[in-house]
């Protein structure tokens, strides 16, 4: 094992293991502190930030973060590296692998960018990213290109998609039907129409597949539904015949950080199937639908890696992607700043632990969305998730998700609202899927001007499907 | 234009009003431009403010210790401030170094902890207190505690401190933004550090009026509390074999 070490104003300080270095370089976050991998001053982070410029790429091939012999995880992205498109980058430090992306993305040069991700690792880009500024993860992230589709195409150049999210606590077929009643009529909806159920029954999970697939088969609404219940609910659902578009699933970074969700990978594999089989896509056949979030590994009591280290949470979130990307998603969000200020601390954490999940999920070729949110204990107000949702406009963000005016009245916490995906559309100058913007327009809900009207719910679009969902 | 026609009119001419009956989420709130209109806008940071001052007023031991009455022992965890205790639930877990408590050998120790909702425990400490302990006329009951900057796992420390069989936590649940005051209960047999969470039986959203009342709660604890004694444990045991709990109480 190699002790690397690097000497500020005077003061040498010694990274015994590859964990190590790359916890302490990442920026200060709450839950890397309860770990207790945080580097100790603000120095010391700065000198593993100038040991890790100087590391070959190539050295994340021969040395592991979390041990091949006992992690899925590494195996599946060690085993699937492909080394001809990491062929461009082979020679490069991690420091001059930021330069060269941070060229590409000012030279607007796409192609470069995204023929990378699948001789990436998880690794070499959670350690990029610890190199970057908000500035750089916004550039670069919104140059790497990735586009998927179901029944709608995500991903384009100069698009925001949305996830609507219709929770309701209960799970009322008529509460859940006018909260998405209320994000079409704002234009919400075209990543997904994805219920989080409040319990795991797989009855209730048909019930509401069957209630979505009615709404937008009534109105031929291009988009795609979603239960978010756990991948063995969904395999029994497709047993009976639901109409499922989408497989979901919680992923985290570790083997054992997924067996704590009850999840392998074979497991993934056999719902994907199910699903693809079905043949419901008429745009494309990306059929799966991640979840991830900082903290998860840690939470779960699976963040060790080599030598029973704790493995920083940003490291371990990159590698869920590793996982994800396996199983050709259609979509793929972070929960940034959901579980609370343990793992993210601030208005501050919330932002950058947002964009580094954002810029890592694109360059590994994932199509990354965020919910951008908060919890009512962590130091976070709507100032902070609108700069995070404007810099992920900004960024190239495939979607985001939303809820009717900000409050999940479900899992008691605040994501975005439907007004914020419209104001960030128009200061952005971004548009919905085209799908779906074409449905908004025969459905009159478009102005002249490309913009979501304001309609008063007298007028004949609205009272259409209030119409319909009224019992 | 400047929203939509928010005026009240009758109930069958307003096509949202069944729709708004059957769910508490904010639908239709009608649009400023892009944005919500002010009272709307308004509206929710109402909601998160009492949120947010749920989270961070402290709680007064004083006044909770005479709206108790009777002997009440107070005492801290390991978190010195609201930031640590937010930051380090290790340190919520553990009591303040020299604490000390006397060992009672009691049967039942109830403890009221601060948790998310300081303000959770002065609305429905006392009561639900009250409550539980009507209902335990066989059990012996150690001094109540009063624990600030306390996690559930606090109970552990305290029980095993005062040597007593069970300990019940009285603690304020993470706020929603309408709900910023409600109050969790769980139960531990044989309390003492390093328990986990699958050896707990919890009831939550003690609430009154729009939550669980005082006596539904009790309820449910004290015949907890007598299969839990038959039994020798709580948690997943427990579970399996003891009163059915009441929805939402997972």
């Amino acid at each position: 094992m190699t002790v690397r070490r690097a000497t500020l104003a005077g003061h040498t300080y010694e990274f015994p293991t590859l964990v190590e270095l790359m916890a302490r370089a990442t920026p200060l976050r709450s839950g890397d502190v309860l770990a207790g991998c945080a580097a100790e001053s603000a120095a010391e982070r700065v000198a593993a930030q100038t040991v890790l410029a100087d590391l070959p790429l190539a050295t994340f091939l021969d040395e592991q973060v979390v041990g091949y012999d006992e992690d899925d995880v590494t195996r599946l992205v060690l085993d699937t590296h492909d080394a001809r498109a990491f062929a461009p980058v082979a020679s490069l430090t991690v420091g001059e692998f930021r330069d060269r992306l941070l060229a590409w993305a000012a030279a607007g040069d796409e192609a470069s960018i995204s023929a990378l991700a699948p001789g990436l690792t998880p690794e070499m880009v959670a350690a990029t990213s610890k190199l970057m500024r908000t500035a750089d993860l916004v550039a670069v992230g919104r140059r790497a290109r990735v586009v998927t589709g179901l029944r709608s195409t995500l991903g384009l150049p100069g698009t925001l998609a949305s996830r609507l999210q219709p929770n309701h606590p209960t799970d009322d077929p008529v509460g859940v039907t006018a909260s998405i009643l209320d994000g079409l009529l704002h234009g919400s909806g075209d990543a997904v129409i994805g219920i989080n159920p409040a319990t795991d029954s797989p009855a209730r999970t048909v019930a509401l597949l069957e209630l979505v697939d009615a709404v937008v088969s009534r109105y031929a609404i291009p988009t795609q539904s979603c239960v978010l219940a756990h991948v063995t609910t969904t395999l029994r659902a497709l047993e009976q015949g639901a109409p499922v578009d989408l497989v979901f699933q919680s992923v985290a970074g570790t083997q054992e950080a997924n067996r704590g969700f009850g999840v392998t990978l074979d497991l993934l594999a056999e719902a994907r199937a199910g699903a693809l089989a079905l043949g419901r896509g008429t745009v494309g056949e990306d059929v799966t639908y991640f979840e991830t979030g900082q903290g998860s590994a840690l939470s779960a009591g699976a963040h060790l890696g080599v030598g029973g280290r704790p493995v920083d949470q940003q490291t371990l979130e990159a590698r869920a992607y590793g996982v994800a990307r396996h199983f050709r998603p259609l979509l793929v969000n972070t929960v940034v700043g959901f579980i609370g200020p343990e793992y993210l601390y601030d208005g501050k954490q919330v932002l950058r632990a947002g964009l580094e999940d954002h810029f890592c999920g694109k360059l590994l070729g994932l199509p990354m969305g965020v919910d951008v949110c908060y919890t009512n204990h962590a130091e976070v107000d709507g100032d902070d998730t609108d700069a995070l949702m404007l810099l992920l406009g900004a960024a190239g963000c495939s979607f985001v998700i939303a809820v009717p005016g900000s409050d999940d009245v479900m899992l008691h916490y605040q994501s975005l609202s439907f007004s914020d995906v419209l104001t960030t559309r128009s200061v952005l100058g971004l548009r919905p899927a085209p799908e779906f913007e074409a449905w908004l327009a025969r459905m009159d809900l478009l102005g002249d001007d490309g913009r979501v009207r304001e309609l008063p719910a007298d007028a004949p679009a609205a009272r259409a499907l209030l119409a319909a969902a009224t019992p | 234009m400047t929203g939509p026609d928010r005026r009240p009119r009758a109930e069958g001419d307003d096509p949202w009003a069944v729709l708004r009956s059957a769910t508490r989420a904010r639908v239709a709130l009608g649009r400023a431009g892009d944005a919500l209109p002010t009272a709307r806008e308004l509206e929710f940071r109402a909601a998160h403010a009492a949120a947010r001052d749920a989270v961070h007023s402290p709680l007064d031991a004083d006044r909770l210790r005479a709206d108790l009455g009777g002997e009440v022992l107070v005492v801290a965890s390991a978190a010195t401030d609201r930031a640590t205790y937010l930051q380090r639930p290790d340190l919520g877990r553990q009591l303040a170094g020299g604490t000390t408590l006397p060992a009672t050998g009691a049967d039942l120790a109830v403890v009221l902890a601060d948790g998310l909702s300081p303000r959770a425990v002065h609305a429905h400490g006392p009561g639900l207190a009250a409550a539980l302990l009507e209902r335990l006329p066989g059990w012996s009951v150690a001094p109540l505690v009063v624990a600030t900057q306390a996690r559930v796992a606090l109970g552990d420390a305290v029980g095993a401190a005062l040597g007593v069989r069970a300990v019940v936590v009285l603690i304020g649940e993470r706020p929603g933004l309408s709900s910023a005051d409600s109050l969790g209960v769980y139960l531990t047999w044989d309390p003492r550090p390093g328990r986990v969470d699958s050896e707990r039986n919890c009831v939550s959203n003690v609430r009154p009026p729009h939550g669980l009342s005082y006596a539904q709660a009790a309820d449910t604890v004290a015949a907890l509390l007598g299969a839990a004694r038959e039994l020798g444990a709580s948690g997943v045991a427990l579970k399996d074999e003891g009163p059915v709990l009441p929805p939402g109480a997972g």
